[in-house]
C-alpha cells in the first residue's frame, strides 16, 4: 500500500449491512482468518469481535444492501473514515435477492401484509446496491462471493496493484476446465454465457445449469440467451426469473425474457 | 453506550449495548435498571426486512431450493434440505434410500461446521475471559487449532455435495444434482477418523469450562424420532407433551410483532420455549448414539440441563456426533445409479421441518399445478428463541447482580444472547402473520414488562 503504512499493519473493517451474512461467514474461515489477522489490524468485524465502527481503516470489506436510511447515514460514515471500500458479494454488488421487490408490481405493500405494524420498521423501499449511495473502489460480485477472489483482492490491494476480478463469463471457465457444455450437449437453461467468471464454473462441474449468482459480465449478449432459452421451451416470464434471480435487480439482465422483461408479476 | 443517571436518590441507569458482537446480524440490547430491579429488557434485532417469503412468490420450486438457502449465510443446508423435502413430501415422492443417508451426512457437515464457529469463534472467549478468538492464539493456540480443523472439516464435508459451503449447489428436489465421486469421499473418510478422537477431546473441554450456576425453568423444543438422533425427520415434540407432526405446528404457534425487534416472535400455549442444541439434546439424548452416549456418561454436565451456558457442551456433542455420522454413513460408500428420483409436479401445500443448527425451521411453501409458489411461511430458529432469550436475560442478570458495574452487566448480558447463538439474519428476514395482530402484540407488549416463568 502506500509508503505511510510501512511502519505499521494495514487496518481492517468488515461491516454488513443486508443480506444472510454468507459473504463475512467467508472470512470466519479458520485458516484465511488466521493469515487476515498476521496482515490486517482488524479493527472492526462484530461477528469476530472487534467493534470500532467509527475508526479509521485502510480496507473497509463492505456486503448487504442498503434499505433503511440509518443504513445510508451508516454507510456514508464508513465510506467517509475508509481508504480504500470494497463492495463484497451480490447484495453489496448489485442489490441481491431482496432487491427483487423493486420487480414487484405490488413490492410497495408487502411489508404490510408481512408485518402487522409496518410504521414501527424503518425501510426506504427497495434494496439497494452501495454504489447507488457511495464510492466504491471495488466491487466483488458473488452469492456467495469466492474465497480465492477475496484473498486475491486483499492481496492485490496490499502489493498496491489495481484490483481487477474476472469480468469474462462461465463459459470462459468450462472451456478452460473442459466441461461439456450444458446449453448445447444437454439443453440445459445454463446462464453461463451470460454470468461473471470467478466461481470455477461450479455449477456446470456439478453437472446443473449455472444460476447467475455472480451477476453479470462485461459485455453479454442477453437478448441472444434469451431467446435460445425460448428454443429450449421456457415460457418469457419463466425466462424473466431465470435471470432475476439471486443476484438481484441487475441492470445488465433487465430485457430477458422479452414481454416478462418489467419483472416477474406477484399475482 | 452507557448513559448513568446520578440525580435521583435511587439509583436508575440505563444500558444500551447498540451493536452486539461475536453473533450472526446486526442486534442490541437495551437495559433499564431502577431500584434494584429491570423496568425494561428488549433485545433488539435491527437487522432490515428482506421480505424473503413473498420473494418466493412465482418462482418455480426447483429455484425456490437455491433461492431459500440466501435467507442465511450460516446455515443454508438446512434451508435447501427443508424446501427439497417440503416439495417431495407434497409431490408424492419417497427419496431412495442412498439419498437419505447422504443428506443426513450433508446436514452433519453443516452442524459440524456451524457448531465448531460458534465454540470457537464466538462462545469460547468469554469461558476463557479473552477479547476474541485471535487473542486465544496466546494461550490457548492447540484448541483453536483443534476447532478451526473441525470447522474446515464440516466445511468440506458440505462441499463434497455442494462444492462449496456457503449456499451450496448440490441438492435439488428428488436427491442431488450429482453424486460425490469415491475418491473424494475416501479421502474424507480418512480426515474424519482422524477427527474422532479430536471431537471427543473437544467434548472434554468444554465440559471442563467454568458455568455460572443458572438453572432456569423453560420448555424444550424440537424433532423426535424414534430411532436417531433427529435431524431431518420426525415429530415435532416438547418437554411438555407437544407432540405434532410438521404439518400441524403452525396451529399451536402463536406470532406476533413488537417494535423494538425487525423479527416477528412466536410462543407455544402462551409462553416462550427453546430450540436449538440444548433442547435437542434434552430432549434426545437417548437416541444418541453408544460411541456418543458413553462420552456423554463421563460428564459431569447433566443432561437434561436447564442452565444454558451447557448448551456449549451440547454443541460439542453433536460435533462428535456429527463426525460419527458423516464417518459411519460414508465408510461403505458407492454412488448410485441416479443421485435423484424423478419428479412428478403436483399443487398443493408442501410443508416440512428439520433441525438446522441453531435449532428447529419450519417451512410451508403453496405451489400450483406447475410447481410455481403462491404462498411461502418460513420459521426459523433465532424468531423462535427470541422470547426465551429476553426471560432468561432477565434472570440472569438478576441472579449476577444488578448491582454490577454496566461493563460487567453488559459483558454477562451478551453472554446469556451468545447461549442461543443467535442467527439475526435468519429471524428477522422471514415470518408471515395474518391473525389477531393486535390481541398478541399487546400481549406481547405487556410480558416484555414484566418476568415471566
Amino acid at each position: 500500500m502506500t509508503e505511510a503504512l510501512a511502519d505499521r499493519k494495514p487496518r481492517l473493517g468488515v461491516y454488513a449491512f443486508s443480506g444472510c451474512g454468507g459473504c463475512q461467514a467467508v472470512l470466519l474461515d479458520g485458516a484465511l482468518l488466521l493469515a487476515l489477522a498476521g496482515r490486517f489490524d482488524v479493527v472492526h468485524f462484530a461477528a469476530l469481535g472487534p467493534r470500532a465502527a467509527e475508526a479509521p481503516v485502510d480496507v473497509a470489506l463492505v456486503e448487504g444492501s442498503v434499505s433503511t436510511s440509518a443504513d445510508v447515514e451508516r454507510l456514508r460514515r464508513i465510506r467517509d473514515s475508509s481508504a480504500y471500500l470494497a463492495a463484497i458479494g451480490a447484495c453489496a454488488a448489485s442489490g441481491g435477492a431482496q432487491s427483487l421487490r423493486g420487480l414487484a408490481r405490488d413490492g410497495d405493500r408487502w411489508l404490510a401484509d408481512l408485518y402487522p405494524h409496518p410504521e414501527w420498521l424503518d425501510v426506504l423501499g427497495t434494496p439497494v446496491p452501495l454504489a447507488r449511495y457511495v464510492r466504491v473502489d471495488a466491487v466483488l460480485s458473488g452469492c456467495p462471493i469466492d474465497r480465492r477472489e477475496l484473498v486475491r483482492l486483499l492481496c492485490d490491494r496490499l502489493a498496491g496493484v489495481a484490483v481487477r476480478p474476472d469480468r469474462r463469463p462461465v463459459c470462459m471457465e468450462c472451456k478452460q476446465l473442459g466441461v461439456a457444455c450444458l446449453v448445447v450437449a444437454r439443453g440445459e437453461p445454463c446462464l453461463g454465457p451470460v454470468t461473471r467468471a470467478g466461481c470455477g464454473a461450479l455449477c456446470p462441474r456439478g453437472g446443473r445449469a449455472c444460476y447467475a449468482c455472480f451477476g453479470p459480465a462485461d459485455l453479454v449478449n442477453v437478448a441472444g440467451l434469451g431467446a435460445r432459452l425460448a428454443a429450449l421451451g421456457l415460457g418469457p416470464e419463466d425466462i424473466a426469473r431465470r435471470f432475476r434471480f439471486v443476484a438481484g435487480d441487475v441492470d445488465a439482465f433487465r430485457g430477458a425474457g422479452g414481454a416478462a422483461a418489467r419483472g416477474p408479476e406477484t399475482p | 453506550m452507557t448513559a448513568g443517571d446520578g440525580t435521583g436518590e435511587q439509583e436508575q441507569r440505563q444500558i444500551r449495548i447498540p451493536l452486539l458482537s461475536r453473533v450472526e446480524g446486526r442486534g442490541g440490547l437495551d437495559l433499564d435498571i431502577a431500584g434494584g430491579r429491570i423496568t425494561a429488557l428488549r433485545l433488539r434485532l435491527v437487522e432490515p426486512p428482506r421480505l424473503f417469503e413473498r420473494l418466493l412468490e412465482g418462482y418455480g420450486y426447483d429455484q425456490v431450493v437455491d433461492a431459500v438457502a440466501r435467507v442465511c449465510g450460516l446455515c443454508p443446508v438446512a434451508y435447501q434440505i427443508t424446501a427439497a423435502q417440503a416439495f417431495e413430501r407434497l409431490f408424492g415422492l419417497e427419496p431412495p434410500p442412498w439419498v437419505r443417508a447422504m443428506r443426513r451426512v450433508l446436514y452433519c457437515g453443516e452442524w459440524l461446521q456451524s457448531h465448531a464457529l460458534h465454540i470457537h469463534l464466538l462462545a469460547a472467549p468469554d469461558f476463557l475471559g479473552v477479547q476474541d478468538a485471535l487473542a486465544m492464539t496466546a494461550d490457548h493456540a492447540a484448541a483453536l487449532r483443534r476447532g478451526l480443523r473441525l470447522h474446515a472439516l464440516g466445511t468440506d464435508l458440505i462441499g463434497l455435495f455442494g462444492g462449496r459451503a456457503i449456499h451450496p449447489v448440490g441438492v435439488r428436489v428428488g436427491g442431488f444434482h450429482r453424486a460425490p465421486a469415491v475418491a473424494d469421499v475416501a479421502r474424507l473418510v480418512e480426515r474424519l477418523d482422524a477427527a474422532i478422537p479430536e471431537a471427543e477431546d473437544l467434548v472434554h473441554w468444554t465440559a471442563s469450562l467454568d458455568f455460572p450456576a443458572d438453572e432456569q425453568p423453560f420448555t424444550s423444543v424440537a424433532l423426535g424420532h424414534p430411532s436417531e438422533y433427529a435431524i431431518g425427520a420426525g415429530r415435532i415434540q416438547s418437554g411438555d407433551g407437544l407432540d405434532v407432526p410438521a404439518s400441524r405446528f403452525e396451529e399451536q404457534l402463536q406470532t406476533f410483532q413488537v417494535p423494538h425487534s425487525t423479527a416477528l416472535r412466536t410462543r407455544l400455549d402462551g409462553r416462550p420455549y427453546l430450540v436449538g442444541p440444548l433442547a435437542r439434546l434434552n430432549l434426545n439424548f437417548r437416541e444418541l448414539p453408544p460411541a456418543v452416549r458413553v462420552v456423554l456418561d463421563t460428564l459431569p454436565t447433566p443432561v437434561p440441563t436447564h442452565n444454558m451456558f451447557h448448551s456449549i457442551v451440547a454443541r460439542a456433542l453433536e460435533v462428535l456426533l456429527a463426525v460419527r455420522e458423516a464417518h459411519g454413513a460414508l465408510q461403505a460408500y458407492e454412488p448410485p445409479a441416479e443421485p435423484a428420483a424423478s419428479v412428478r409436479v403436483a399443487a398443493g401445500t408442501a410443508i416440512a421441518a428439520t433441525e438446522a443448527p441453531r435449532g428447529l425451521l419450519w417451512m410451508r411453501l403453496e405451489v400450483d399445478s406447475r410447481g410455481v409458489v403462491r404462498d411461502a411461511r418460513i420459521v426459523p430458529p433465532t424468531s423462535q428463541n427470541q422470547e426465551r432469550c429476553e426471560e432468561d436475560l432477565r434472570t440472569a442478570l438478576e441472579r449476577f447482580g444488578l448491582g454490577r458495574s454496566d461493563a460487567e452487566l453488559q459483558g454477562h448480558a451478551e453472554r446469556v444472547i451468545r447461549n442461543y447463538d443467535p442467527c439475526i439474519a435468519c429471524a428477522a428476514h422471514f415470518l408471515r402473520l395474518r391473525v389477531r395482530r393486535h390481541r398478541i402484540t399487546g400481549k406481547a407488549q405487556s410480558s416484555s414488562q414484566n418476568s415471566v416463568t
